[in-house]
């Protein structure tokens, strides 16, 4: 994984709530067996279908943070919407609240999600549309974000935050305490099931 | 300290646990399919590593199943090629694969259960959000992406930060042709589609505890169109006797010992939940969905709701895209909205119980000519024993199709799909726009109201057939 520090960059306002994974990805775009190139997928139907739809503005094409309403990312535990995102440019999603999964997903690959009030949302928004150009930096060492003159506080777990400012990998991290899973398998109830061998209906 | 069931499972699958850091949790049973896997396999062998329990973990194929022809190659080279990767990475990492034809494949969420593999007090995940159902068996499982699939794989563990608790209390009997689908999304109507955020929810009360093992699958699956980490029922008589026999369940001594300990898996008088909902089972009346996520919901009795009557400037603005999407006009009688099709199948609700429900409806009857009714069966096992009470029979007669055991019509990644425009009635458990075939329009029903439609083709609650 790649490690996150500090990222600067133009805002995409998504003025959407309850934005699920199958917008971010449609369910075809699953059948690949990569890890990389869901770019074409990322936000496919509304790209198609909504002439208006914030990234098919020439102002938001190039955006890497993209602020979106509330309970963003809802729905399927897809990690491939977290990888179509950032395929397509995107290091930063803010929003008021995301959806559990997604955000779990999201710090396993390396892409920050930040909690922000819906007014500080708000004011995104309206900063960027007010002016695409808008620079943004979401500084997770900091754990802030600034734009103009305006400052924002947020929050991060210290534990996930110094996994994303090291890109440090769960498994690697896991494996330290391997003689702890071999303690607990130990003293496993005698009954628990195994899918081997299988056993005929 | 008294502890609710979720946190007496949790508990008792901590591996390690450190201030500042997540707990390490133990998995029991890993669950794989062809879809969130392939790269998590990939990961391993970059890495040099192996599966750490093959025997903890079981394969099978059924997002990208076609529900026809189910024993030729997959005609579409992209699914086809997914499908024989997961069949590459069992062999070579010496997991169990219930592959296309054979007797034990099915839907991930359907399998575990019929197998007997699902037990109550287990840890199960699976690379797929409706891993929930499982925790109609008193089991802690929830859907996972496909790094921790890597994880899981590799350690048999996952770091995991403790839940928030909730309790969804409902009691009182349903009316007949009300059922757990109904409960399920009046519930989360009543709280939102991301209403349980953090928490795993325990659903309780009497009308739980009078429920099937497969209507409280139909629940516990639903869980995460609230939003909630995972949903959980206490194991009882019920669950008892619905594991009796299964192939892997415990056997003899060991099955005594298991039931004494299943039988201490209860929320402990005084244990506090963070939040709590109650409803009354006795004024559910069959829900439908008219929008776009699965918290829009209403009593099928009801109107098109009217967007500008909304307070809330996100609700509002959500319900304009929503109808926009579904070619709907506010005040619509709901019962006057025409579908295409009429699925019955899924995760949710592609069980034999489901299946007896709606043929019972359907039988000796003919559905609306003009509509079109797929019945996928969740399993092999359940087309097996619906074939053996001539269930299939009694559809094909109605004018529905019977097909083979897979996802199907949930999701679009197999041939069974809305086209643009269509709408469906359908037992899964999500009407996200496009999500059973770009530019399908989906309201989610339960099975009998899903048989009602199909007989009439709008959308019609069991109870108006009477006399018809």
């Amino acid at each position: 994984m790649d490690a996150f520090t500090t990222h600067t960059g133009t805002v995409a306002p998504l003025r959407r709530s309850a934005v699920d994974t199958d917008q971010i990805i449609p369910a075809e775009y699953l059948k690949r067996i990569t890890r990389t190139g869901f770019e074409d997928g990322l936000f496919v139907a509304w790209r198609t279908n909504e002439p208006d739809f914030v990234l098919n503005k020439p102002e938001f094409a190039d955006a890497s943070i993209l602020v979106a309403g509330p309970d963003f990312g809802t729905g399927s535990s897809r990690e491939h919407a977290v990888w179509a995102l950032m395929d397509g440019g995107f290091r930063v999603v803010i929003s008021s609240r995301f959806a559990d999964i997604f955000k779990n997903n999201s710090t396993k690959a390396g892409l920050l999600t930040v909690v922000l009030p819906q007014a500080e949302v708000e004011a995104l928004w309206a900063a960027a549309e007010a002016d695409p150009t808008t620079q943004v930096t979401v500084d997770l060492v900091a754990k802030q974000i600034t734009y103009g003159d305006t400052t924002v506080p947020f929050e991060a777990d210290d534990y996930t935050r110094w996994r994303l400012l090291e890109g440090l990998d769960d498994v690697g991290l896991t494996e330290r305490h391997l003689a702890d899973v071999e303690a607990y398998e130990a003293r496993r109830p005698a009954w628990l099931p195994t899918a081997l061998p299988a056993r005929p209906a | 300290m008294p502890k609710t069931l979720a946190e007496k499972v949790y508990d008792a699958h901590v591996v390690r646990s450190t201030p500042g850091e997540p707990d390490l949790l133990y998995i029991d049973l890993h669950l794989v399919h062809e879809v969130t896997s392939p790269q998590a396999f990939d990961g391993l062998r970059a890495a040099g590593r192996t599966v750490r329990r093959p025997d903890l973990t079981m394969a099978t194929e059924d997002h990208n199943v076609p529900t026809l022809d189910i024993l030729a190659p997959i005609a579409d080279p992209v699914s086809r090629a997914q499908v024989e990767a997961l069949r590459r990475n069992a062999a070579e990492f010496g997991i169990r694969l219930a592959p296309m034809g054979d007797r034990d494949q099915g839907i991930v969420h359907v399998i575990g259960p019929q197998l007997g593999l699902t037990q109550p007090g287990m840890t199960i995940v699976c690379g797929d959000s409706h891993t929930s159902t499982h925790g109609a068996f008193g089991a802690l499982a929830f859907g996972i992406g496909t790094s921790e699939v890597e994880h899981v794989l590799a350690t048999q563990t996952l770091p995991q930060y403790r839940p928030k608790q909730m309790a969804v209390t409902v009691e009182g009997e349903l009316a007949p042709g009300v059922s757990a689908k109904d409960i399920i999304l009046a519930v989360i109507a009543q709280i939102g589609t991301n209403g349980a955020a953090g928490h795993v929810i325990e659903y309780r009360g009497s009308a739980i505890e009078a429920l099937s093992m497969e209507a409280r699958m139909t629940i516990c699956n639903m869980s995460i169109e609230a939003g909630a980490r995972a949903g959980l029922i206490a194991p009882d008589r019920t669950t008892f006797e619905f594991l009796r026999g299964r192939p892997h369940a415990p056997e003899g001594a060991e099955w005594e010992a298991a039931v004494e300990h299943w039988s201490t898996l209860r929320t402990d008088e005084g244990a506090v939940f963070d939040t709590e909902v109650v409803l009354d089972a006795s004024t559910l009346t069959p829900f439908v969905t008219w929008g776009t996520n699965p918290g829009q919901g209403l009593p099928i009795s009801g109107r098109v709701p009217d967007p500008a009557e909304m307070a809330d400037e996100g609700e509002r603005r959500a319900a304009e895209q929503a109808l926009a999407y579904m070619g709907l006009t506010p005040g619509t009688p709901l019962t006057e909205i025409e579908v295409d099709t009429v699925f019955l199948g899924s995760c949710t609700n592609g069980r034999i119980e489901d299946l007896r429900v709606a043929a019972e409806m359907l039988r000796g009857k003919k559905i609306d000519p003009g509509t079109r009714m797929l019945v996928v069966p969740g399993s092999v096992g359940v087309k097996n024993q619906a074939e053996a009470e001539g269930l299939d029979r009694v559809f094909v007669e109605a004018g529905a199709e019977w097909r083979g055991a897979g996802c199907s019509m949930c999701l679009g990644m197999n041939p069974d799909q809305l086209k643009p425009g269509e709408r469906s009635a359908s037992t899964s458990n999500r009407n996200f726009q496009g999500r059973q075939g770009k530019g399908g329009r989906t309201h989610l029903v339960s099975p009998s109201v899903a048989a009602a439609t199909a007989l009439t083709g709008r959308l019609t609650a069991p109870a108006d057939l009477i006399g018809a």
